[in-house]
């Protein structure tokens, strides 16, 4: 409470009310509280509305049998125990953690390799930076639809290049094997700019005068990097991994717009599992006992992270 | 500015955007006022916009007092869009059917109004008895469309074959589609969704069905079941393209056809507006059957929703969509599916109304119908499973008996519920 009643004495309007503080205190905390409240509401309105409220009626949900048009039927815990029994549960886990493995090394070190290029005095590189974030603000539809495009099987461009240098290109798309592989691809290309925009803050917030003082001590460039570079930017790199983590769980979109989940379910996410029970088989309260099963692995993964940080990241 | 004012005007603004997000809209029951009432559809969705346009203007001009606004959506997103509409509470006053199987689960779970003192007399009677429950009627066909074989002509002359008749089977089909494929130029014979649609088709085709008779377990994996769905499968990438070829992605074949690349094309007369500028020379027939021919015939529908405040208002437009004079002679000319309506002298009017020349395959395919399998709840799921299985097959990942195998498995677990 002394620093948030140092702020509120440092403003002006407070003036009259340090007057009264011994008498008062308790109608000054109100009043704080109030001041609060008011600065909070538009964004704990929404938050409310469209993300708390939501839960905990997704958390009733789960509870019952709903096929979203008839009354809903109490069944307990019974949905979570079906699931659990499910084989498809475990193999949309699977598949999830199969994308995250191999989508979060891929668009760290692209990310990365980004962020050192376009660290230098390269030219053009403010442009390059733009370039490099487009696909980021691009909705995934279009980016989805680009990507099925180049790795069509047939006669896509990745595909046609292979050819020409012997290889066969694989079915992409098209076959269970590489489903998700085209999916990590078109994923890590798309999130490349966000990576590279993190990363590249952290790099310019690294003192110069650190590596100055690493080359008169004769380190070589790539002991710079390992000794200077990479334990400076560890917050940034702790950060880029717990946010990749958390959207990389809930990955849907691109697995909705580029293979719906195909082919024979090779590519179905946790999500879009969840969106297939809700939508198409009308298993509304299975769906929400997913969606908190999904909440409760991101949940523990998160704060496994934040007490890992501890052992690795750096701060200052 | 004063703290208590801001606060206050915080609290009252935040108090404000709760309640207007949670109260629902109060509307007038009384309907002598000028009533708007809302229409979600997706049987205008492509080309046929302006058509749905011109009936509502039409129906605006009779009933001055209503006016419909109307929302299109594309089919593939319509479900979905209807669903989370209905569970949340705000559908449109009017919205589409999607045929029988979608009727059913919706006037089971009491989204459907009743629709009273409706003069059923100008519907044709089977499909007004597909809408209706217990001798009640709870949505009004609006359409009706089957599915038959189009063909191009050129291609067909060029390979020096004669055009598909009604006496056709597989193996004519098959025959004619190998001498028209020519990989080389990009030219194929046929085309036939590898799908559950199909093949619950092609099953009666070959004299066989898809559920056993008692409708509790699959029966398609018998020697016949195999036929089928070998004819199905086997067309990829001998007369038909391949998956990684693009085989099965949306509008892959109308497009191939409307170039003028493909010979043979099985898809429903809803896109014959497709055709209608193509520079392809085309006509189409009475689809082939092995054993037998059999065709599939969907139709669509429109229901009044059960919580609409406009009821009386709505199902005005619901009748006038389904069965006025306006909409007929719309949908008669300009070849969007067929009219729901029992006058068959009116009906025979489509026959000469332009391409395709023989528009009386649409009638003759009508005859014999493959009827669709009762799938009950795991219906999606079902159908889900076997398309998958199907696919397995044409990529050559399983044979087409192993396919069939897990299907059947597959299935026989789902319909057991």
């Amino acid at each position: 409470m002394t620093a948030q009643t140092a702020l509120v004495d440092k403003a002006p309007q407070f003036k009259h009310a340090r007057s009264v503080r011994d008498t008062a205190s308790g109608t000054r905390r109100l009043k704080y509280l109030l001041v609060v409240l008011a600065f909070l509401l538009p964004s704990a309105i929404p938050l409310l509305l469209f993300v708390l409220g939501p839960m905990i009626a997704a958390a009733w949900v789960s509870l019952n049998q709903w096929n979203l048009l008839a009354p809903m039927k109490f069944v307990g815990i019974d949905n979570y125990v079906n699931l659990l029994k499910d084989p498809q549960t475990g193999a949309v886990f699977l598949h999830t953690i199969y994308y995250i493995a191999g989508y979060l090394p891929l668009v760290y070190v692209g990310g990365l390799v980004l962020a050192l290029a376009l660290n230098t005095a390269l030219k053009g590189r403010s442009l390059l930076r733009g370039v490099y974030f487009l696909p980021v603000i691009t909705s995934w539809i279009v980016v989805a639809l680009v990507w099925r495009w180049l790795l069509s099987p047939s006669n896509g461009i990745v595909n046609t290049v292979l050819a020409w240098v012997g290889i066969h290109g694989p079915g992409w798309w098209t076959d269970p094997a590489w489903s998700m592989p085209s999916i990590i691809l078109a994923s890590s290309w798309k999130d490349l700019g966000f990576v590279m925009v993190i990363l590249l803050a952290g790099l310019q917030a690294i003192p110069t005068d650190l590596y100055d003082a690493a080359k008169v001590d004769g380190a070589s460039a790539w002991q710079r990097f390992v000794s200077v570079t990479l334990p400076l930017l560890s917050p940034s790199t702790f950060f880029v991994i717990v946010i990749s983590l958390v959207n990389g769980f809930q990955v849907f979109d691109q697995i909705y717009a580029m293979t719906a989940g195909g082919p024979d379910g090779s590519s179905e996410s946790v999500v879009a599992e969840i969106y297939d029970l809700t939508f198409r088989y009308g298993r509304a309260g299975d769906a929400s006992a997913l969606s908190w099963m999904l909440f409760i692995v991101i949940l523990a993964v998160t704060l496994i992270q934040i007490r890992g940080q501890k052992r690795w990241v750096t701060y200052g | 500015m004063n703290r208590k004012l801001v606060a206050a005007f915080a609290i009252a603004g935040a108090v404000a955007l709760v309640m207007s997000g949670c109260a629902s809209t109060s509307g007038t029951n009384a309907e002598t006022g000028p009533v708007t009432i809302t229409y979600t559809n997706f049987i205008s969705d492509g080309a046929n916009v302006g058509n749905l346009a011109t009936i509502v203007k039409a129906f605006e001009k009779a009933n001055p007092k209503i006016t419909v606004k109307v929302k299109t959506l594309p089919y593939a997103s319509y479900g979905t869009a209807l669903q989370t509409d209905l569970a949340a509470g705000t559908a449109a006053d009017v919205f589409d059917i999607d045929g029988a199987t979608n009727y059913e689960s919706l006037q089971a779970n009491q989204q459907l109004a009743q629709l009273k003192g409706v003069d059923g007399s100008v519907y044709s009677p089977a499909l007004l008895k597909t809408y209706a429950t217990g001798g009640k009627q709870f949505g009004l066909p609006t359409s009706f469309s089957d599915v038959v074989l189009f063909y191009n002509k050129d291609l067909f002359d060029a390979a020096g074959v004669s055009y598909p008749t009604s006496s056709w089977t597989w193996t004519d089909e098959q025959a004619a589609a190998l001498k028209i494929t020519n990989k080389a130029k990009g030219i194929w014979g046929d085309h036939q969704p590898v799908t559950y649609n199909e093949y619950y088709k092609t099953l009666v085709q070959n004299g066989a069905s898809f559920l056993s008779a008692d409708g509790k377990t699959a029966a398609f994996n018998t020697p016949a079941g195999l036929a089928a769905a070998q004819w199905l499968v086997g067309k990829s990438g001998t007369t038909m393209p391949t998956i990684a070829q693009g085989q099965g992605t949306a509008n892959f074949d109308t497009n191939l056809f409307a170039k003028g690349k493909l010979g043979m094309l099985h898809t429903g007369i809803w896109v014959f507006g497709n055709f209608a500028k193509a520079p392809a020379n085309w006509d189409i027939a009475v689809e082939p059957g092995m054993t037998t021919p059999a065709s599939a015939v969907f139709s669509n529908a429109v229901g009044v929703y059960a919580n609409s405040k406009h009821i009386a208002a709505a199902q005005k437009w619901a009748v006038y969509l389904s069965s006025s004079n306006e909409e007929v002679n719309v949908r008669l000319d300009t070849g969007w599916e067929l009219p729901t309506i029992a006058d068959t002298a009116k009906l025979a009017t489509y026959l000469t109304k332009g391409a395709p020349a023989n528009r009386q395959a649409v009638f003759d395919a009508a005859k014999q119908i493959a009827p669709a399998p009762l799938l009950g709840a795991n219906s999606s799921a079902i159908q889900d499973a076997m398309t998958a299985q199907l696919i397995e097959a044409q990529a050559g990942r399983e044979t087409v008996q192993q396919a069939l195998d897990n299907a059947e498995k597959k299935i026989n677990a789902l319909l057991a519920g």
